[in-house]
């Protein structure tokens, strides 16, 4: 099986407070760390697992400046057999269709069974997936969290419900699947591993390459557009509580026997 | 000016979803002249009984009766929408685990414009739609402008746009199955495997103490526990706890978990993000425990207690069970 | 002179001369043993190298003191007794038995030096040896067989029990110092009759009594006796010695090797692979043990020499709460695996399987805390650190690494600490200190003569930033010019290394070398035990390192620091000493000093488990991300220690060991009744602190006189 996997670098923001720039024009990005977003990390390990079953390759591919060649790489050390990068300065501001749109130019050149990738990302929106397989008219499915190989022809899935359920499909071959997180136990990339990786070529293709049109990329052509950043008014927010944790308590308590919170 | 604008409705045995209101809410926000039209899919005596339901809000409700549409498959309800509605049709979805499945390769198929996930609405001028969205799993907003001109399917955020309550508007159910076609089945749905019910059925309890990763280490629990027996409530949580298996998956609040709805829920440690908070109705009152001030819970709290939910909560369950 | 009974080398047997069977018997055994010797060598010999042939002094006074003087031994007192009892009879009766093979084809044959007066004295000695080896074995037999302890036990998924070899040696040893006996007693009884027995029959030994028994027996009956004493010591003597390395017993043979190789060093941890160094490991094709021929050949030979005494296992804390780690079957699997694939008979090439999913399992490795308790109490040098570390190393290299530990091991990679907090914020925990005790940080050329290393979790947890703020008002107090490197500070990596993370380590290391060559500073203190032995083991080329513990009792001595009474004269401290301050380091005496120079303290020890034998709290660094299968927590038991002991503060010195106690002493529900405090913190609230204010006041009061 031959298993295109779709990955973005992101700031790592889970121990660190995301701040607004002065200006809200972007987050503040000097102080943070990137790395592969959660969810793409599961759908390559996905896709590794899935090749050491049936066979196949694993190809990572990525749309992002030349430092997205990073998690390329990190996934190239995880297991993957081939990276991919998608770059060129017409692709800068692309929406999620925007970027569907070179994603499905990269699959077109390939021959792919399989193409995954992450259910979200770091902007929440969680498109990408949906929109490639729209374009290049494949059946897809969300959240999955459960894959199965039934034979060459299709694949038995669960996607992660409301409720803690999974839905049970089968799915026709080839497919685009978003992947969420809980699906497997990611391997560990340590440094070693990426270091074995440093010296393969990874091709970086952009709008000639991928003969995508430079117009129907881009900021020019998004019809999202960010217009700036902020962090919302807290005004409307909770009450908060002050003083000492005795006093906080005692308010408290008072609160939640009004409320019928203590029985 | 934009297109007409529909809204797709989500429900479950024979009952509308809380979003059917919500959407109404959230097109009137996007425009308060829009009078949104219903489509509702599926088949036999549910499907009517909600067709029914929500004339209350809905002027005009577009019903698809077919047994393909028995099971709200996405992959099946994106066709059959792709073939009836117009090119510059405003759609509105729920952003949930459908709605996700749904809405962007519909998007792609209309040539309209996905607007994922919208928190709220700032004004329609001509054909550019403001939006508010959040990143970075809530801790920032952005606005967004959004280009209607080829028409768009926006995915809203179940819970932010509180509905009122049905208006009465008393609509019409225009039955469109005969537009539905031949539609094509590449992914097939075969069953859906319940999560495992656990000891306790938190979505019957009137107070919840809930713990998120803040609450940091297994043995920790106990805290929670000893605050959740002093005042006579249960204990639930948020996803990470059940990642790292702290406790069972059937005490997991969230859309990912049990949808509770309480009188009162205590936040401890937990940050609030919108997966979590999805899981929350019937609009308790929030206490927040979390040590950063800018944990997004607080901004749906009731109180908020900017604390170390470690050193907080043995003192309050202390002093609760002092006054006992 | 005519002999009392006919020798075995020149007696026959129907006809034949013994002479030929007891040339063919030594040979036949020999040979046999010498086979088998060489097909255990076989996986030795496709071992990784290991660096053992150097520091020959240190290793002859090891094998004086661990193996000849059974220094450890006692340690267990019963078993160990035993124990010696069994070893110094096998010292002394190998002379003898020595000499009765040789005498079944050389008459009257003595060994060398043996004859005269010293053969007299050796006579005495072995025929008591004998009896107390067959008493000892007797006593230790009744111990397995009935009484059984604990520690011996075989859980069900590490196979079946050991105790009928344990028994079957035992019995075997007794079979040989029998028919010696018998041997030597029926000649004796036949001298007596023919008059011809000249020396005295040393009393209360097996000899003297069972030539008390034969003393009526007809000389036919002697010879009888005689014969087939001899044959019966001869057969058991050489099926025991091709016996021996078919199981745990191969220790006979090899423990003397295996002390004369055992580490020498405590602490450290072995390179990657012995003669690649640090900058060409890049060049590895593969990382660690992920095969059995991957362990370096003393590993391998640690294997063989396993007595499952049990010891390590017994004082474990992994094994006490019921994680899925036991020291003693990782030797006995690994040499059950070794025995399996290096067949004696037969070919013995087959391919190697990997370790893990194999007879390893990945939480196994992953539940050991490097504490080195095992280490301490192997009486035969086994190694068990540098095993785990190694088969990290492996698990590592395959990316098994569980995900509670990937996310800190991500965060050391990209922010040095494994939080992920930010660097500039690592040196937050001074802010408070700023007006009374200002903390230099030694960037941008700022030197000070000594660098207070503090490490990520004194720097970024909340709580454990006060024993930094402890640390830094000491050195404050002290009078010494101190400072701290700020955000150029990166993780020690001691746990990194220690989890197999290796090349991360490496990372680390460099990062931290250069900024403390950089800050200029000509010595390096630490609170933190897990840096001070990474500074030491680890690091090298560093300025000399020491403790806070170290520097406090210094500074008392020397008077520039003072200490107060103590504040509560009715609490009870007891002090727990941190793995890696005391059995890795042999830091025992320095923080109890520092504890005793607060006058009038009353300080108790946890007598047997403290000093070397400390129990350890849970493990520091990366062990507390990770998520142990247990039962119970270490640290919980390290309380119930210190409560036994009658203690209600635990002193720690290690900020590991306080989170983990403090912890402990929350879920064992003692809170309020018991307290965990760090030495530094301890030591602080005891400081005499000159308060600026007062000290014009007693210079104005001298200029006023």
């Amino acid at each position: 099986m031959e298993i295109l996997v779709c990955v973005k670098r992101v700031p790592d923001t889970a121990e660190n407070e995301i701040e607004v720039a002065a200006d809200g024009s972007d987050i503040e990005r000097d102080d943070l760390v990137y790395s592969v977003n959660e969810w793409d990390n599961y759908a390559v390990e996905e896709a590794i697992q899935l090749v050491d079953k049936a066979g196949g390759s694993v190809t990572v591919v990525s749309v992002g400046d030349e430092e997205a060649e990073e998690v390329v790489r990190r996934e190239m050390a995880m297991g993957a057999n081939n990276g991919l990068l998608l770059s060129d300065d017409a692709f800068e501001g692309s929406d999620g269709k925007g970027t569907a749109t070179i994603l499905k130019a990269a699959v077109e050149k390939g021959n792919y069974d399989l193409i995954l990738t992450g259910a979200l990302a770091d902007d929440g929106a969680g498109q990408v997936g949906g929109m490639l397989a729209a374009m290049l008219d494949l059946p897809f499915a969300s959240v999955v969290n459960r894959i199965e190989v039934m034979d060459d022809k299709k694949l038995k899935i669960g996607r992660e419900i409301e409720g803690g359920n999974q839905e049970m499909h089968e799915i026709d071959l080839p497919c685009v699947l978003s992947i969420q997180t809980g699906i497997n136990e990611p391997r560990y990339v340590g440094i070693r591993g990426i270091r074995k990786v440093a010296s393969v070529e990874i091709p970086v293709w952009g709008t000639s390459e991928l003969g995508v049109a430079a117009d129907s990329v881009g900021a020019a052509a998004a019809r999202v557009k960010r217009l700036d950043y902020f962090v919302p008014d807290l005004g409307e927010g909770a009450e908060i509580l002050e003083g000492s944790l005795e006093e906080v308590a005692d308010k408290l308590i008072e609160m939640l026997k009004a409320k019928g919170g203590i029985k | 000016m934009a297109g007409q604008v529909f809204a797709y409705i989500v429900y479950k045995e024979g009952k509308a979803d809380d979003t059917a209101l919500e959407l109404v809410k959230a097109a009137g926000k996007i425009n308060p002249d829009a009078s949104p039209t219903a489509i509702v899919t599926g088949s036999g005596s549910d499907l009517d009984a909600v067709c029914n339901e929500v004339t209350a809000s809905y002027k005009e409700v577009w019903k698809f009766d077919n047994e393909a549409l028995a099971y709200p498959n996405a992959e099946i309800i994106r066709q059959l929408l792709v073939k009836v509605l117009p090119a510059d049709a405003v759609v509105l979805v729920a952003h949930d685990t459908f709605g996700m499945d749904l809405s962007p390769g519909l998007a792609i198929m209309l040539d309209s414009t996905f607007v994922p996930d919208v928190v709220d609405f700032e004004g329609l001028e001509g054909d550019t739609l403001k939006a508010v969205r959040q990143e970075f799993s809530g801790q920032v907003s952005t606005h967004v402008n959004c280009d209607l001109s080829n028409g768009a399917v926006i995915n809203v955020r179940p819970g932010v746009f509180q509905a009122d309550g049905a208006a009465g508007v008393g609509g019409q159910v225009i039955d469109k199955s005969s537009e539905i076609g031949e539609l094509v089945l590449r992914r097939r749905y075969l069953e859906t495997v319940e999560a495992e019910v656990g000891d306790v059925d938190i979505t019957k309890e009137d107070v919840l103490v809930s713990v998120g990763r803040g609450i940091e280490d297994q043995d920790n629990i106990e805290i929670a526990e000893e605050l959740a027996e002093a005042m006579g409530a249960v204990v639930s949580c948020s996803r990470p706890i059940v990642d790292a298996k702290w406790l069972e998956k059937s005490r997991q609040v969230g859309t990912s978990g049990q949808t509770v709805k309480p009188k009162v829920y205590m936040a401890l440690g937990i940050s609030g993000s919108f997966q979590h908070l999805g899981g929350l109705k019937g609009n308790p009152f929030i206490v927040a425990v979390n040590k950063n001030p800018k944990a997004p819970i607080f901004q749906v709290a009731d109180v908020g207690i900017v604390e170390d939910l470690l050193e907080f909560a043995p003192v309050l369950t202390e002093k609760i069970a002092e006054g006992k | 002179m005519e002999p009392a009974l006919i020798s075995p080398a020149s007696a026959s047997f129907l006809g034949i001369p013994e002479i030929i069977i007891y040339i063919l018997i030594p040979l036949t055994g020999i040979g046999i043993f010498a086979y088998i010797i060489y097909r255990r060598m076989v996986p030795l010999l496709k071992a990784a190298p290991d660096d053992r042939f150097n520091r020959f002094g240190e290793r002859i006074k090891n094998v004086l003191k661990i193996w000849l003087g059974q220094w450890r031994h006692p340690r267990y007192m019963l078993a160990g007794v035993l124990h010696i009892l069994i070893f110094a009879g096998f010292l002394i009766l190998g002379a003898r038995s020595t000499q009765l093979v040789i005498l079944g084809f050389v008459d009257n044959f003595v060994l060398p030096g043996f004859g005269g007066a010293f053969g007299t004295f050796y006579s005495v000695v072995k025929d008591y040896a004998a009896t107390w080896v067959l008493i000892a074995c007797i006593i230790a037999g009744i111990r397995r067989g009935i009484f059984k302890p604990a520690r011996y036990a075989v859980p069900s998924k590490y196979g079946h029990d050991h105790t009928f070899e344990a028994l079957f040696v035992l019995g075997l040893i007794s079979v040989l110092v029998l028919s010696e006996s018998l041997f030597e007693a029926s000649l004796v009884a036949a001298e007596m009759q023919k008059g011809l027995h000249a020396g005295i029959v040393p009393p209360l030994t097996l000899v003297w009594f069972f030539t008390l028994l034969s003393s009526g027996a007809s000389l036919s009956a002697l010879q009888g006796m005689h014969s087939v004493a001899y044959f019966i010591h001869e057969v058991t003597f050489f099926f025991f010695l091709c016996f021996l390395p078919l199981g745990k017993h191969f220790h006979v043979i090899t423990s003397i090797f295996n002390v004369f190789f055992m580490r020498l060093e405590r602490g450290n941890v072995k390179p990657v692979r012995y003669g690649v160094d640090d900058e060409h490991l890049d060049d590895l094709e593969s990382f660690g043990v992920k095969v059995f021929e991957d362990f370096t050949w003393k590993h391998m030979l640690d294997f063989y020499t396993c007595a499952d005494c049990g010891r390590c296992s017994d004082r474990c804390p992994a094994n006490a709460v019921s994680r899925p780690l036991s020291p003693r079957f990782i030797s006995i699997k690994g040499r059950d695996y070794a025995f399996e694939h290096y067949p004696l008979i037969g070919d013995n090439s087959a391919e190697s399987k990997p370790l893990i999913g194999g007879i390893y399992s990945e939480d196994e490795i992953w539940s050991c805390t490097t504490c080195g308790a095992c280490e301490q109490e192997c009486p035969l040098g086994i190694e068990y650190i540098d095993k785990m570390v190694d088969l990290r190393r492996g698990m590592v290299d395959e990316g098994m690494v569980p995900q509670s530990l990937q996310k800190p091991l991500g965060a050391l990679e990209k922010r040095g600490n494994p939080w992920g907090k930010m660097e500039r914020k690592r040196a937050d925990w001074t802010k408070e200190l700023a007006e009374d005790c200002p903390v230099k940080i030694l960037e941008k050329g700022k030197t000070a003569d000594t660098l207070y290393f503090v490490d990520s979790i004194s720097s970024f947890d909340d709580r454990m930033q006060e024993i930094a703020r402890s640390t830094a008002k000491i050195l404050h107090t002290a009078g010494i010019d101190f400072g701290i490197l700020g955000k150029a500070e990166k993780d020690s990596g001691h746990e990194v290394r220690r989890f197999g993370e290796e090349m991360l380590f490496q990372d680390l290391k460099d990062q931290n070398t250069e900024a403390i060559l950089n800050s200029g500073a000509k010595r390096i203190v630490t609170a933190d035990p897990h840096a001070y032995n990474a500074l030491k083991k680890d690091y090298s080329d560093l300025p000399p390192v020491e403790h806070i513990s170290q520097t406090i009792v210094r500074t008392v001595q020397a008077g520039t620091l003072q200490l107060k009474p103590v504040e509560d004269g009715s609490k009870v401290y007891v002090y727990h000493d941190p793995c890696y301050l005391g059995r890795h380091n042999n830091l025992y005496e320095d923080p109890r000093r520092a504890i005793d120079a607060i006058v009038g303290i009353n300080r108790v020890e946890m007598e047997g488990n403290c000093r070397d034998r400390s129990f350890c709290c849970g493990g520091g660094g990366l062990m507390l991300f990770y998520e142990p299968e247990e039962e119970q927590r270490m640290g919980v038991l390290r309380v119930q220690m210190a409560k036994e002991a009658g203690a209600n503060v635990i002193v720690t010195a290690c900020p590991f060991c306080l989170v983990n106690i403090e912890d402990a002493i929350k879920v064992a529900g003692l809170e309020g009744e018991m307290e965990a405090i760090d030495l530094a913190e301890l030591v602080e609230r005891h400081m005499v602190v000159d308060a600026p204010a007062e000290q014009s006041e007693t210079e104005d009061a001298k200029s006023s006189k």
